[in-house]
C-alpha cells in the first residue's frame, strides 16, 4: 500500500514538470508579444525595452525557463504587474476561497447525485427512475453561466433568502455551491445510475438476496459500494469542469478566488499574475487527479496494485 | 425502449442549425441596431423577445448568437475530429517510439484543464473568430487522439483487418477503407457530447469578455450583458441563457441516442 502511494507520488513529478513546461511554453512560443499586449501597439520602442528587460524577457529563452523553473522551486511566481506584490503572495490569499468553492460545489454534486442516482438505479425503467434521470439532463444542460443568475434572481432578489454576492459565512456559500455542483450532480447521478444497473444481476447480489436481504438493503449494503468506483474515477475526471465551473461562478457571485484574480489579470495584461494563476490552477488539477487514483484503490481493494 | 435520446436530439440540433442558416429571414430587425426608445422593453409585437440596455433587438441578437456558437462548434469540432484522427492513427499504426512520443504529449495536454489552456490561449492569440477556435480546438483535440488509437488498437486484430493486411493492403488503405469506417460511431458520439462541451466554453469565453468581442452579438457575451439588469429585465438573461442549455441539452441527447443506437456506453 505504502509503495503504491509512494510510486504514484513519485509519477506526480514529471506530470508536474510537464504542466509548468507548457504554461511557460504558453507565454513564451506563443505568437503575440506579451509586451505589445501589456502597453499597446504604438508603444514606444525605448518602453517596450524597458518593460522586456525588466520581465526577463530580453534574456535567451532557456535561460529564462531555467529561472522560471529555480523561481518555482524557491515558491517564487515573480512579481505582479498591477498589485505591485509578490504573485505567490497574492495567490496564496486567494487560494483559500477557491478550495472552499470547490468542496462546497463538490458537496452539493454528491448530496444531490447520490440519492437521484440510487433511486433511479434502484428501479431502472419506472417512473422515478424517468423523473431522476430528466432532472438528472436538465441539471448537466443549465450552464452556470445562466445558472448562476437564475438562483441570485429567485433567491436574492425576489425572496431575499440569500445573499447576492461576496464570500463570508455559510449562507453565501448555498448559491455558489449550487451553481457550480448542479451540472456535476447530473453527471454523477447517471454514471451512478448506470454502474448501480450494471451490479443489479451481480453474483455477490443474488447472495445477499438469497439470504434474505430486500431489495433496498441489498443494493445499498452490497451493490453500492461496487457502483462506487466508475463514480469516483467520474468525480476525477470532472474536476476540470469543476474548475471551468468554478472560475465562471467567481465571476458572476464576486468570489474572491483564484478565478477571478486570474480573470482579472489577463484582463489588466498583467502576464506574471496570469502565468501563476493557470500554473497553480493546472497544478491543483493534477494533485485532484493523483487523489482520485488513490481514492479508487481505497474503495475498490482489486485495484490495489503494487 | 425505442431510442426517445436520439429522436429528441437530432429534433432539436435540426432546429438549431436551421436557426443558425436561416436567422437573418426570420426577422426583420438589425441585432445591432440601437434603440434608445426601446433600452429594456418587454416583448411585445415589433420585438416578440424583448429588447436589451441598448435597445438592441433580443430576438434577433439571439438567431445571430446561434450563427456564432454553431458555427465555431462546428468549426472547433471539425479541427479536434481531423487532428486527433490523424495523429491518434499515426500513433496507432507507427507504434513504438512515435506512439510512446505522440501519446507522452497527449498525456501531458490532459493533465492540463482544457478551459485554463483555451483561456490562456484566448488571452493570449487575442479577439478573433480564428483565435478563438484554436483556443478551443486545442483543448478538444486530445480526447479524440485518444479514442482513435484506443479503437485502431483493438481494431487491427480483427480478423478482417488481418485478412486485408494478408491480402497485401497498404497501411494507408488498410486505415482509410478498413479501420476508420469501425471508428467511425464512437466519434460520432464523441464529436456529439464534444459540441454541447465546446458551446459552453465559448459562452464561458464570451462572458468572461475573451471571445468574439461586442458588438457581436454572441450568447455568452449577451448573458454577461444581462447580469447588470437581473431585477428590471430578466429576460436579458434568459433568453441567452435558456439558448445555451437547450443546445446544450440537443448535442447531449444526440450522443446519448448514438451511443444507444451503436451499442456503447458512454
Amino acid at each position: 500500500m505504502m509503495r503504491f502511494f509512494l510510486r504514484r507520488l513519485a509519477g506526480l513529478a514529471p506530470v508536474a514538470l510537464g504542466v509548468a513546461t507548457l504554461t511557460f511554453a504558453l507565454i513564451h512560443l506563443v505568437p503575440g508579444d506579451p509586451v505589445i499586449a501589456m502597453l499597446g501597439e504604438n508603444a514606444a520602442p525605448v518602453d517596450i525595452a524597458a518593460m522586456r528587460h525588466q520581465l526577463g524577457l530580453d534574456r535567451p529563452l532557456p535561460a529564462q525557463y531555467v529561472s522560471y523553473l529555480g523561481g518555482l522551486l524557491r515558491g517564487d511566481l515573480g512579481s505582479s504587474i498591477s498589485f505591485h506584490e509578490p504573485v505567490t503572495a497574492l495567490i496564496a490569499a486567494r487560494f483559500p476561497a477557491t478550495l472552499e468553492l470547490a468542496a462546497a460545489g463538490l458537496t452539493v454534486a454528491v448530496l444531490i447525485a447520490f440519492p437521484l442516482g440510487f433511486i433511479a438505479g434502484a428501479r431502472p425503467g419506472s417512473a422515478a427512475d424517468f423523473g431522476a434521470m430528466a432532472f438528472a439532463i436538465l441539471g448537466i444542460s443549465v450552464p452556470h453561466l445562466y445558472l448562476g443568475p437564475l438562483l441570485m434572481i429567485v433567491f436574492s432578489l425576489r425572496l431575499g433568502w440569500l445573499p447576492l454576492t461576496g464570500r463570508g459565512g455559510l449562507a453565501h456559500l448555498v448559491l455558489p455551491a449550487l451553481t457550480m455542483g448542479t451540472a456535476m450532480a447530473g453527471i454523477l447521478a447517471r454514471m451512478l445510475r448506470q454502474s448501480l444497473a450494471g451490479v443489479r444481476d451481480a453474483d455477490f447480489m443474488r447472495a445477499a438476496r438469497a439470504k434474505g436481504l430486500g431489495e433496498f438493503h441489498a443494493l445499498a449494503a452490497h451493490g453500492l459500494r461496487n457502483a462506487l468506483t466508475p463514480v469516483v474515477s467520474l468525480m476525477g475526471l470532472q474536476a476540470g469542469a469543476l474548475l471551468t465551473g468554478s472560475i465562471v461562478t467567481e465571476i458572476i457571485f464576486s468570489w474572491p478566488g483564484i478565478g477571478r484574480l486570474m480573470i482579472e489579470a489577463i484582463a489588466a495584461r498583467d502576464y506574471p499574475l496570469a502565468q501563476g494563476c493557470v500554473l497553480v490552477f493546472a497544478l491543483t488539477y493534477v494533485v485532484v487527479n493523483l487523489l482520485t487514483d488513490i481514492a479508487y484503490s481505497l474503495i475498490d481493494p482489486r485495484v490495489r496494485l503494487g | 425502449m425505442r431510442n426517445l435520446s436520439l429522436a429528441a436530439g437530432a429534433a432539436i440540433v435540426s432546429l438549431l442549425l436551421l436557426a443558425a442558416a436561416a436567422g437573418p429571414y426570420l426577422t426583420a430587425a438589425d441585432p445591432l441596431a440601437i434603440d434608445l426608445g426601446q433600452v429594456l422593453a418587454a416583448p411585445s409585437r415589433a420585438h416578440p423577445l424583448g429588447c436589451d440596455a441598448l435597445g438592441r433587438d433580443l430576438l434577433a441578437r439571439t438567431l445571430w448568437g446561434a450563427r456564432v456558437s454553431i458555427g465555431i462548434a462546428a468549426a472547433v469540432v471539425g479541427v479536434s475530429l481531423a487532428a486527433g484522427t490523424l495523429i491518434g492513427g499515426v500513433a496507432a499504426l507507427a507504434g513504438g517510439r512515435i506512439d510512446e512520443l505522440l501519446m507522452r504529449a497527449v498525456d501531458v495536454l490532459l493533465a492540463f484543464p482544457g478551459i485554463l489552456l483555451a483561456i490562456a490561449l484566448a488571452a493570449i492569440l487575442g479577439p478573433g473568430l480564428l483565435d478563438l477556435v484554436i483556443a478551443l480546438a486545442a483543448m478538444g483535440w486530445t480526447g479524440y487522439a485518444r479514442l482513435v488509437r484506443g479503437e485502431i488498437l483493438s481494431l487491427r486484430e480483427r480478423d478482417y483487418v488481418q485478412a486485408a493486411r494478408g491480402l497485401g493492403a497498404s497501411p494507408v488503405r488498410l486505415l482509410l477503407v478498413h479501420l476508420l469506417p469501425g471508428v467511425a460511431a464512437p466519434l460520432a458520439v464523441q464529436a456529439s457530447f464534444g459540441a454541447g462541451g465546446i458551446i459552453i466554453a465559448e459562452a464561458a469565453l464570451s462572458f468572461l469578455g475573451l471571445g468574439i468581442p461586442p458588438p457581436q452579438p454572441t450568447w455568452g457575451g449577451m448573458l454577461d450583458e444581462g447580469r447588470a439588469f437581473l431585477l428590471v429585465a430578466p429576460h436579458l438573461t434568459t433568453v441567452p441563457g435558456l439558448a445555451i442549455g437547450l443546445s446544450v441539452l440537443g448535442f447531449n441527447f444526440l450522443g446519448d441516442g448514438l451511443a444507444q443506437r451503436f451499442g456503447r456506453r458512454t
